[in-house]
C-alpha cells in the first residue's frame, strides 16, 4: 500500500513541522549549550514535554525513565540524551497492535468508523476503501450517516472513484437499519471488508451515543462477533479535547484504534503521545494531508523519526 | 463531565468587576449605588465580548455578497445553511453558491441545504473553477432576484498557499461585504493559529463559533475575537438548520444583569468584599502581580457570598452557556482550595516554579489529578491576562 514509502515519510515529516517547533526544537534548546547532564535539564526537558501536549504524567514518566537510562549507561553528554528520548517517545506509542488486519475469522471484517462532527470520517471511509481494493480486497462502503445532508452523496462518490459496492438508504433512515443491511449484503456478497461510515456527533450528546451503541448491538445481530474493528476518527487540531471525545467514545463502544487526521496543519502533535499512553487504544492510522495517499499506518518509530529529522 | 471551571472563571470575573466598581464608586456615591455597579458590570460583560452588537453589514444597493471561509471540518456549508434561514425569516431572499468543488458532494449537501432552509441555489458543479462559480453567481443573483449572496468555500489549512491563493482570488473577483471565518468552538489554540493568518490573507469581517452545543470551553471565543479584531457575528448552538445564535454582547449583558437577583447579588457582594483588599487586589492585577495567594483570599470572599451553584443560578445567560443538563459541581471550589493549600508558600506565591514533580505532590497533596493542577494554573494565567485587560479598560474609562 506504501507505494512510496519516502514520498509519505517527506510529507509526514512536513506535516509535523508546526510540531517539531512546538517540541524538537526547544528540547534542542535544552541539549546543547551544556555540558553536562544535571537535574537542571531533566527539570528542563518535562516542562517542555508538559508544553508540547504530551500530558503531565506522560512526560513525567518519560522524563524519569531517561533520568535512568542516563544513570545506568553512565551518559555525561548531554547530546546523548538526544537518542534516549527519542527512544522513549517511541516505547510511548508502539504498544498495541497498530495494523489494521482486515481479517474475520469467517465472513466479512466489519470496521464502524465513529467521531464528532468534522473530523474525517467519511474521506477516511473513501481512503480506507481506495487503500484496500488495490490490495485486492473486496470491499463494500455501508452509508450509515443517515443525518448530515448529502453525506450519503459524499460516500457515494467514493464508492464510484474506488469502484466499491456501498449499501445506503435515503436520508434519514434509521442509521443501524442501513448497518444491518450492510452486514447482511457483505455476507451474501462474500466480501472481505465492510467499511460503515456513522453520522458525525457530539460526545456529550447522550441520546447521540446511545444511538451508536444501537448501531453495533444491531450488527452483531447478523455477524455476531461483529464489528471486528472500531474506529474513532480524531481531529488533531482539537488538541486536549481529544481526549475527552476518545474517553466518552470508549465508554459508548469498545474502540479498538485510533485514527488521527489533520496532523498537518496543528502544532499539537505530541497529542499522539497523550492519546496513546493515557487511553492505551493503538493509533492505526494517520492523516497528513488531503490526497488519498496522506492516510497511512501509524507507525512509532517512523513518526518519531519524522518528528525530529 | 463539565468542566466548571468555565463557569467559576466567570463568576470569579464577576466579583471582579464588582470590586471594581466598590472603589470606583466612592466618587458617585450619591446615585443609588447598586444600580451604579450594575451598570459598571454590565459595561464591562460588554467590552470583554465585543463593544457593540455586530449584524451582518447589508449592502445598499444589493446584492450583499458573505462569504464563509475556514478549516475543513468546521461547518461551514452547514452554517451558510443556517444563515440563509436566519435572512430568510427577516425577509431576504439568499442564494446559497457552493464553490466547495474538492470535497465529494460538497455541493450537493449545500443543495439540500438550501432547500431545507427554503433558499435559492446555484453552483456550477465540480468541474468548474471556484472563482468562476462565484463570478456567475453575482449574474444569477440578479436574475432569480435574490438580495444575499452567500458563498460556501472548500475547506483549507491556513499552510495550503495554493488554497489561500484561490480564496484571494475569490475575494478579489467578488469583494465579498461580509467574509465570515467558521471556526470549530473544541478547536482551542489551532483555531487562533489559523484565525491570524486568514486574516492576514482576507480582510476577515467576522467570526462564526460552531459546535457550541459540545463540551468546549469556549475561551477561544476571546481568543479569535483578540486576533481577528473582528466581533462574533454567529455561534452554532446545534444541528438543525435553526440552530443558529446571533451574538449580541450587550444583549447578552442585558440578559445577564437584567434580573432582580442580580442587583441583589451584586449588593451581596458589596457588602461581604473588603474595600481595602479590594483596593490592593486591583493594583496587583494592575501590576501583574497576582499570585495564588490572592485568589484564594478572593475565592474566601466569593463564598462568603453564599453557594456558587447559587450564584451561577442567578445568571439567565449562564444557564444557557452551560447547557441544560449541566450541573455546577459544588465541590469544584472545595478542589481548588485545597490544591492551593497543598502548595507551599513560595508556590503559592511563584507558582512558576511549579513543575511536574511539584505537580505531582501537589496532586498527592490535594486528592485531586494532576489535569486539575494544570487547569487550575491555566484558569489563573488566563484570569490575570484578563484582569490586566480590564485594569487598562478601567482606567480609561475614568
Amino acid at each position: 500500500m506504501a507505494d512510496s514509502p519516502r514520498g509519505f515519510f517527506g510529507r509526514l515529516r512536513e506535516s509535523l513541522g508546526k510540531t517539531r517547533t512546538n517540541l524538537v526544537k526547544n528540547v534542542k534548546r535544552i541539549i546543547t549549550g551544556r555540558t553536562v547532564i544535571d537535574d537542571e535539564v531533566f527539570d528542563e526537558l518535562e516542562q517542555t514535554l508538559v508544553e508540547a501536549d504530551l500530558g503531565v504524567e506522560t512526560a513525567l514518566t518519560i522524563v524519569k525513565d531517561m533520568r535512568r537510562i542516563a544513570s545506568e549507561r553512565k551518559l555525561d553528554k548531554p547530546e546523548d540524551l538526544y537518542q534516549v528520548l527519542k527512544d522513549e517517545l517511541v516505547q510511548s506509542l508502539e504498544p498495541g497492535d497498530h495494523t489494521l488486519n482486515w481479517r474475520a475469522e469467517s465472513g466479512p471484517h466489519i470496521t464502524l468508523i465513529a467521531g464528532v462532527n468534522g473530523s474525517g470520517k467519511t474521506t477516511t471511509a473513501g481512503k480506507l476503501a481506495a487503500h484496500l481494493t488495490t490490495q485486492g480486497k473486496k470491499v463494500m462502503l455501508g452509508a450509515a450517516d443517515t443525518f448530515r445532508a448529502a453525506a450519503v452523496e459524499q460516500l457515494t462518490i467514493w464508492s464510484e472513484r474506488t469502484g466499491v459496492p456501498i449499501v445506503k438508504h435515503k436520508d434519514g433512515a434509521d442509521p443501524a437499519a442501513v448497518a444491518f443491511d450492510a452486514a447482511d449484503a457483505a455476507v451474501s456478497r462474500n466480501i472481505d471488508c465492510l467499511l460503515i461510515d456513522t453520522a458525525g456527533r457530539l460526545h456529550t450528546k447522550v441520546n447521540l451515543m446511545e444511538e451508536l451503541k444501537k448501531i453495533q448491538r444491531v450488527i452483531k445481530k447478523r455477524v455476531p462477533d461483529a464489528p471486528h474493528e472500531v474506529l474513532l476518527v480524531l481531529d488533531a487540531t482539537t488538541g486536549q479535547n481529544a481526549l475527552m471525545q476518545a474517553k466518552l467514545f470508549t465508554d459508548a463502544l469498545t474502540v479498538t484504534g485510533i485514527i488521527i487526521t489533520k496532523l498537518d496543519g496543528t502544532a499539537k502533535g505530541g497529542i499522539a503521545v497523550s492519546i496513546q499512553k493515557q487511553l492505551g487504544i493503538p493509533i492505526k492510522m494517520i492523516g497528513v494531508g488531503e490526497g488519498v495517499d496522506d492516510l497511512q499506518p501509524f507507525n512509532a518509530r517512523e513518526f518519531v523519526e519524522a518528528l525530529f529529522s | 463531565m463539565l468542566e466548571a471551571d468555565v463557569n467559576y472563571q466567570v463568576v470569579k470575573k464577576f466579583i471582579a468587576d464588582v470590586q471594581e466598581a466598590a472603589v470606583g464608586q466612592r466618587v458617585l456615591d450619591s446615585i443609588q449605588p447598586g444600580q451604579q455597579i450594575v451598570k459598571i458590570v454590565h459595561d464591562e460583560l460588554v467590552r470583554i465580548m465585543g463593544d457593540s452588537d455586530a449584524p451582518l453589514q447589508m449592502a445598499n444597493p444589493g446584492p450583499t455578497i458573505i462569504m464563509m471561509v475556514g478549516l475543513q471540518g468546521q461547518g461551514k456549508t452547514t452554517s451558510a445553511g443556517k444563515i440563509a434561514l436566519s435572512l430568510k425569516k427577516k425577509g431576504h431572499h439568499p442564494l446559497l453558491v457552493g464553490a466547495d468543488v474538492y470535497r465529494p458532494a460538497a455541493i450537493r449537501q449545500l443543495e439540500v441545504v438550501s432547500q431545507q432552509a427554503g433558499a435559492k441555489f446555484f453552483s456550477l458543479g465540480e468541474h468548474a473553477d471556484p472563482v468562476d462559480i462565484c463570478r456567475m453567481a453575482l449574474g444569477e443573483a440578479q436574475r432569480v432576484g435574490c438580495d444575499v449572496i452567500i458563498l460556501d468555500t472548500a475547506g483549507r489549512l491556513h499552510v495550503d498557499a495554493e488554497m489561500m491563493a484561490e480564496v484571494k482570488r475569490v475575494q478579489s473577483a467578488v469583494k465579498p461585504h461580509e467574509i465570515l471565518f467558521v471556526a470549530n468552538a473544541m478547536t482551542g489554540q489551532d483555531a487562533v493559529t489559523s484565525a491570524k493568518q486568514f486574516n492576514d490573507a482576507l480582510p476577515l469581517t467576522g467570526v462564526v463559533l460552531t459546535q457550541m452545543d459540545g463540551d468546549a470551553r469556549g475561551g477561544a471565543a476571546i481568543s479569535l475575537i483578540n486576533v481577528t479584531g473582528c466581533p462574533i457575528k454567529f455561534v452554532g448552538t446545534g444541528e438543525k438548520l435553526d440552530a443558529l445564535d446571533v451574538f449580541h454582547p450587550r444583549r447578552m449583558a442585558d440578559q445577564i444583569l437584567g434580573m432582580g437577583d442580580i442587583v441583589s447579588l451584586v449588593e451581596r457582594a458589596q457588602d461581604v468584599v473588603d474595600k481595602e483588599q479590594a483596593i490592593k487586589f486591583q493594583e496587583k492585577a494592575r501590576k501583574e502581580t497576582l499570585n495564588l495567594e490572592d485568589f484564594l483570599l478572593q475565592m474566601q470572599q466569593v463564598k462568603k457570598m453564599g453557594s456558587i451553584g447559587d450564584l451561577v443560578k442567578k445568571i439567565p445567560g449562564m444557564n444557557k452557556l452551560m447547557g441544560e443538563d449541566a450541573e455546577f459541581d459544588e465541590d469544584e471550589l472545595k478542589y481548588t482550595e485545597a490544591i492551593i493549600y497543598s502548595m507551599t508558600l513560595k508556590e503559592r506565591r511563584n507558582p512558576k516554579i511549579i513543575n511536574g514533580s511539584r505537580r505531582l505532590r501537589i496532586a498527592d497533596g490535594s486528592g485531586c489529578s494532576v489535569q486539575d493542577i494544570n487547569r487550575l494554573l491555566k484558569d489563573f494565567e488566563k484570569m490575570k491576562k484578563m484582569m490586566k485587560q480590564m485594569m487598562k479598560g478601567a482606567k480609561r474609562r475614568r
